[in-house]
C-alpha cells in the first residue's frame, strides 16, 4: 500500500511554471503541389508571429485559417497520438503536431515538405496505401491456435515486455519515408510493417511467428534494411525500431524467437 | 456519381465502428466509412483503460459497477442499460484479450487492474482496482487491435470517404389494422476527399459511430475533426437528440492546450493541489478525495480558481502533483502522460507539479438507442435498420456524468451489439429504394459553401463560437450565461451563411471539410445550449449557478431535442423530456 501524500505542501516559489509565454516571429516556407493546378511543385512561404507553445500544427493551422485556405495537410488529435500529420520538417521527418517551434532554428525559414516515397496527393498530403499494404502483408494480428481458453491467455509480465517498445506504433509512416532503401525501392516492406510484425513475432500467444518470418525472409524483406538507423531516430514514439528490425533478423537466421 | 451497395454500411472507424465492423462483417456484406483513416480515429487518444469487474486483484463483481455507473450519472442512466454494459464488461474486455490485446499483467500473467474515479468496492466504500488497462495507451492498443482484426476479417474501409447525409424514407405501414407512417433506412450520401465526387451508398442497415463534438469547445481533449457530424446528420433529418446538455470537462488537461493526462494518474496516486499546496480535494470529496468523479473533480478545481487560490501567474490552473511517486513506477504505468507534461509545457512530473485544468472531453448525450443499439426516433419508436453506438449514442449508459473507462467499455459492448444487430435485420430485411435526387440537400450544401462569396471566414466564426462555449456553457452555467450563448450562436449562424472557402478545387478540398463540419458545431452549440437552458436544475455534467440543487421532482427525465423552426425563442430546437429506467437503484444524495 502506498503512502497517503500529505494534505499541504510548501510550493517553492514559481513551482508549476508559467511566467509570460515568449512570442517570435518565423518564416515557414511549405512544399506546395496541386495537379489540379500545375504538374510542377513549388515553394510558398509566410511570416508568421508565433507563440512560445506552438508547435508546426499551429504555425501550419495559421496559415490555412488565416492567410490561404488552400494549404493541405492532414491532422487530427493535435498531440502525437493519431499519426495523421508526420512531415519532412527542416529535412527530418516528425510530426507537426510534436514539434515545438521554439525547439527549431528559427532565424531560418522553417521547411515543411511531404515525407519521401510515397505519392504525393496534394501538398502535404500523400498516397498511404502503399503503407498500408505493407503493413496488411506482414498479418499484423494475433493467431493463435488451439482451443480459446474460457479466461484470458496467460501471459507474464516479462512475456508481455519482450514486444512493449513495438506495440507503440502509430502508423504514422515516419520511419519508413525516412529510410533511403524505402526511397529508392517502393516495394521494400519498410522499418512500419516489420515494427509491426515483431510486436506479434514475439508476443507469447502468437502462433504465426513463422509464417512472418518466411514472408520478411523475401528479398524485399528485413535484408534490405542497412541500417541506416534513419527510422530510429524519425520514430515520434520514441521505438528502436532498427533494434527491433535487428531483433527480426536474427530470428530468421536461429529460427527461434 | 457512383451508387455502392451494401447489407450494412458504417460510419466511423472508431472503436465503436470496427467492434461493429468486426461483428457485421462476418455476417454480412459491410462497408466502413470513414473520414479519416481507421488508425487516427480519437479512440486512440483515450489513456486509462477499460473497466470490468474481472476481480483479477481484488473482490468485485458486475452489481458494484453497475451501481457506480448509475450513481456517477447522477441517477440519469438507463438503469438496464448500464446492467448490461457491466455485465458484458467482463466478456468485452476477454474478447480484446483474445484478439491481441497487450493489457499489463499481475504476477500471475492474469490481465492487471488499477482504480479510476467513481469506481468503488461495495457501493461506495472504497476504491477498488477495476480499471484493465495496457500502460496509458490503453485506447490507442484498442484502436489497433481493432484495425488488426478488421483486417484479418478482410473489413472493406472507404477511407477519407466523409458521409454527410442519411436516407431515410416514409413507409406506410400497417400493424393490427392500424396504418401509421414509419421512417426507414435507405443508405448514405458520402463526399470522397480524394476526389471531391459524391458517392450514394444503399443500405439494409446503418451504423453511426462517429463519435464526439468536443470542438465546439476551445479548450478540448477532442480532435481537430471531432465536429459533431453524425449527430448533427440525425438531428437535420428528424431524430431527436438526447441529453445533449451533459457535456464532460476532463479534470486533468495540460493547463491552456486542453491535451489530455489521464486520470490513470490520480489511479496511481497522484494528487491535485491549489496555489497554497493544500490537497483541496479532501474538503469536496472526503472518502474518495482526487478519485472522485469527473464532475465533481472539475467543479472543484473550477472553485478553487474562482476564489482565488489557482496557481501560475494569473492564477488560472491547479496543480496536478507526482512527486511523491517512485520515477520507476511513473515511467511504467504513464509513459505518455509524463512525456506529454515535458513535450508541451516543459515540465518534468518527477519533480515538478504539472499546471493543469478542466478540458472539454465527452458528450454524454446523442443519438437516442435502446440496449439494442437501435435508433428512437422519438420516445419509443424504432426506425428499422438505423443504429448508433459509441459517444454518437445516448443509450443512456453514462447519465449525466460518465465514469472514467466506461467510454472504452461502452464503444465495446455496444459497438459490438450494433454490429450484431444491423448484420442480423440485413439478412432478413429488403433494400428500401434510394429516393429521388438522393444528393439534392447535399449538393445544396456544398455549392452553398462551395460558392458563397460573402467574405466571412470559416476559422474566424469557428473561434467565436468555441469562446462562447467555453466562457459560457462550460462548468458554471445560468441562464443568462446560456441566453447571450444563444444569441452570440444565432449571429454566427447568420454570418455562416455568407463564408467564403478559398480553396476552389476538388481535390482533397479540406478547406471546404471544415466548412462543412462548423455546420454541424454550430447545430451542435445550439442544441446544447438549448438543453442546458431547458433544465432548471443542476446535476452531473450539467450546473446550474441559478438552479444549484438537483430536482428530481420536476427533472429526472431525460431531455430529447428535436429541430423544430417554430420554436423560435429556443433556436429552432425543441426540447421533450422522456422518462429514465430504473430497474434496482431509487435515487439517492450522491456524495463521495
Amino acid at each position: 500500500m502506498e503512502k497517503e501524500p500529505a494534505s499541504k505542501v510548501e510550493l517553492a516559489p514559481g513551482v508549476g511554471g508559467g511566467g509570460e509565454i515568449p512570442t517570435f516571429d518565423i518564416t515557414l516556407k511549405v512544399r506546395r503541389y496541386n495537379p489540379e493546378v500545375s504538374d510542377e511543385a513549388h515553394w510558398d512561404e509566410w511570416q508568421l508571429t508565433m507563440y512560445g507553445t506552438d508547435r508546426v500544427l499551429d504555425a501550419l493551422h495559421k496559415v490555412k485559417w488565416e492567410h490561404d485556405g488552400s494549404v493541405s495537410f492532414r491532422r487530427s488529435c493535435a498531440h502525437g497520438v493519431c499519426g495523421s500529420d508526420a512531415m519532412r520538417i527542416n529535412g527530418r521527418n516528425r510530426l507537426a503536431c510534436k514539434t515545438l517551434l521554439k525547439d527549431l532554428d528559427t532565424s531560418k525559414p522553417i521547411l515543411v515538405e511531404p515525407i519521401k516515397g510515397l505519392p504525393v496527393e496534394k501538398d502535404l498530403i500523400v498516397d498511404m496505401e502503399p503503407f498500408f499494404q505493407s503493413y496488411r502483408e506482414i498479418m499484423p494480428f494475433l493467431v493463435s491456435k488451439g482451443h480459446e481458453p474460457s479466461k484470458e491467455r496467460l501471459q507474464s509480465a516479462e512475456e508481455r515486455d519482450r514486444y512493449d517498445d513495438t506495440t507503440k506504433c502509430i502508423l504514422c509512416a515516419a520511419c519508413t519515408s525516412s529510410c533511403p532503401v524505402f526511397w529508392t525501392d517502393g516495394q521494400y516492406f519498410g522499418p512500419a510493417a516489420i515494427v509491426n510484425a515483431h510486436r506479434f513475432i514475439f508476443d507469447s500467444r502468437d502462433d504465426a511467428g513463422d509464417m512472418r518470418l518466411e514472408i520478411l525472409n523475401d528479398k524485399e524483406g528485413v535484408w534490405r534494411c542497412r541500417t541506416t538507423f534513419n527510422c530510429s531516430e524519425a520514430c515520434p514514439r520514441g521505438i528502436q525500431v532498427t533494434k527491433a528490425i535487428s531483433e527480426v533478423k536474427q530470428a530468421i537466421l536461429t529460427r527461434r524467437i | 456519381m457512383q451508387v455502392h451497395k451494401y447489407d450494412v454500411v458504417i460510419v466511423g472507424a472508431g472503436g465503436a465502428g470496427m467492434r461493429a465492423a468486426i461483428e457485421s462483417g462476418q455476417r454480412a456484406r459491410t462497408a466502413v466509412l470513414t473520414k479519416l483513416y481507421p488508425t487516427r480515429s480519437h479512440t486512440g487518444a483515450a489513456q486509462g483503460g477499460m473497466c470490468a469487474a474481472l476481480a483479477n486483484v481484488e473482490e468485485d463483481n458486475w452489481e458494484w459497477h453497475t451501481f457506480d455507473t448509475v450513481k456517477g450519472g447522477d441517477y440519469l442512466v438507463d438503469q438496464d442499460a448500464a446492467e448490461v454494459m457491466a455485465k458484458e464488461a467482463i466478456e468485452a474486455v476477454l474478447d480484446l484479450e483474445k484478439m491481441g490485446l497487450p493489457f499489463n499483467r499481475t504476477p500471475e500473467g492474469r490481465i492487471d487492474q488499477r482504480r479510476f474515479g467513481g469506481h468503488t468496492r461495495d457501493h461506495g466504500k472504497a476504491p477498488v482496482r477495476r480499471s484493465c488497462y495496457a500502460a496509458d495507451r490503453t485506447g490507442h492498443m484498442i484502436l489497433q487491435t481493432l484495425y488488426q482484426n478488421c483486417v484479418k476479417h478482410n473489413v472493406e474501409f472507404y477511407n477519407e470517404y466523409y458521409v454527410l447525409d442519411l436516407l431515410m424514407v416514409d413507409q406506410e405501414v400497417t400493424v393490427d389494422g392500424v396504418t401509421r407512417i414509419e421512417k426507414r433506412v435507405a443508405g448514405v450520401v458520402s463526399y470522397d476527399l480524394a476526389s471531391g465526387e459524391l458517392h450514394i451508398f444503399q443500405a439494409k442497415s446503418v451504423v453511426f459511430a462517429s463519435g464526439g463534438v468536443g470542438k465546439v469547445y476551445k479548450t478540448t481533449s477532442n480532435a481537430h475533426t471531432l465536429t459533431g457530424d453524425g449527430m448533427g446528420i440525425a438531428f437535420r433529418r428528424g431524430i431527436p437528440l438526447e441529453d445533449m446538455e451533459f457535456f464532460q470537462f476532463h479534470p486533468t488537461g495540460l493547463a491552456g492546450l486542453g491535451i489530455l493526462l489521464s486520470e490513470a494518474a490520480r489511479g496511481e496516486g497522484a494528487i491535485l493541489r491549489n496555489s497554497e499546496g493544500e490537497r483541496f480535494m479532501e474538503r469536496y470529496a472526503p472518502t474518495i478525495k482526487d478519485l472522485a468523479p469527473r464532475d465533481i473533480v472539475a467543479r472543484s478545481m473550477a472553485n478553487e480558481v474562482r476564489e482565488g487560490r489557482g496557481a501560475g501567474p494569473n492564477k488560472d490552473y491547479v496543480l496536478l502533483d507526482l512527486t511523491h511517486l517512485e520515477p520507476a513506477h511513473i515511467d511504467a504505468k504513464l509513459p505518455d502522460i509524463t512525456e506529454f507534461a515535458r513535450t508541451y509545457l516543459g515540465v518534468e512530473p518527477y519533480t515538478e507539479p504539472v499546471p493543469v485544468f478542466p478540458t472539454a472531453h465527452y458528450a454524454m448525450g446523442g443519438i437516442p438507442t435502446n440496449i439494442k443499439a437501435e435508433v428512437l426516433a422519438d420516445n419509443d419508436t424504432v426506425v428499422p435498420g438505423l443504429y448508433a453506438a459509441g459517444e454518437v449514442a445516448c443509450v443512456s449508459v453514462h447519465g449525466s456524468n460518465r465514469l472514467g473507462t466506461n467510454s472504452l467499455l461502452d464503444i465495446n459492448v455496444f459497438g459490438k451489439r450494433a454490429g450484431l444487430a444491423a448484420a442480423e435485420y440485413a439478412l432478413t430485411a429488403d433494400f428500401v429504394d434510394i429516393p429521388e435526387n438522393p444528393t439534392a440537400e447535399t449538393e445544396e450544401l456544398l455549392n452553398r459553401a462551395r460558392s458563397s462569396e460573402g467574405g466571412e471566414r470559416v476559422a474566424l466564426i469557428r473561434k467565436e463560437l468555441q469562446d462562447i462555449m467555453d466562457a459560457n456553457v462550460q462548468v458554471f452555467r445560468t441562464e443568462e450565461t446560456l441566453l447571450e450563448a444563444l444569441r452570440v450562436i444565432d449571429s454566427l449562424e447568420e454570418r455562416y451563411s455568407r463564408i467564403t472557402v478559398q480553396d476552389k478545387g476538388k481535390r482533397f478540398n479540406l478547406d471546404l471539410l471544415e466548412a462543412v463540419e462548423l455546420g454541424f458545431l454550430l447545430d451542435m452549440a445550439k442544441v446544447m445550449t438549448a438543453a442546458a437552458l431547458h433544465r432548471r436544475e443542476s446535476r452531473g455534467g450539467h450546473f446550474r449557478e441559478d438552479f444549484p440543487e438537483r430536482d428530481d421532482e420536476n427533472f429526472m427525465t431525460h431531455s430529447m431535442a428535436y429541430k423544430d423552426p417554430s420554436a423560435t425563442l429556443t433556436s429552432g430546437v425543441r426540447l421533450e423530456t422522456k422518462p429514465v429506467i430504473f430497474t434496482r437503484y431509487q435515487p439517492m444524495e450522491r456524495k463521495y
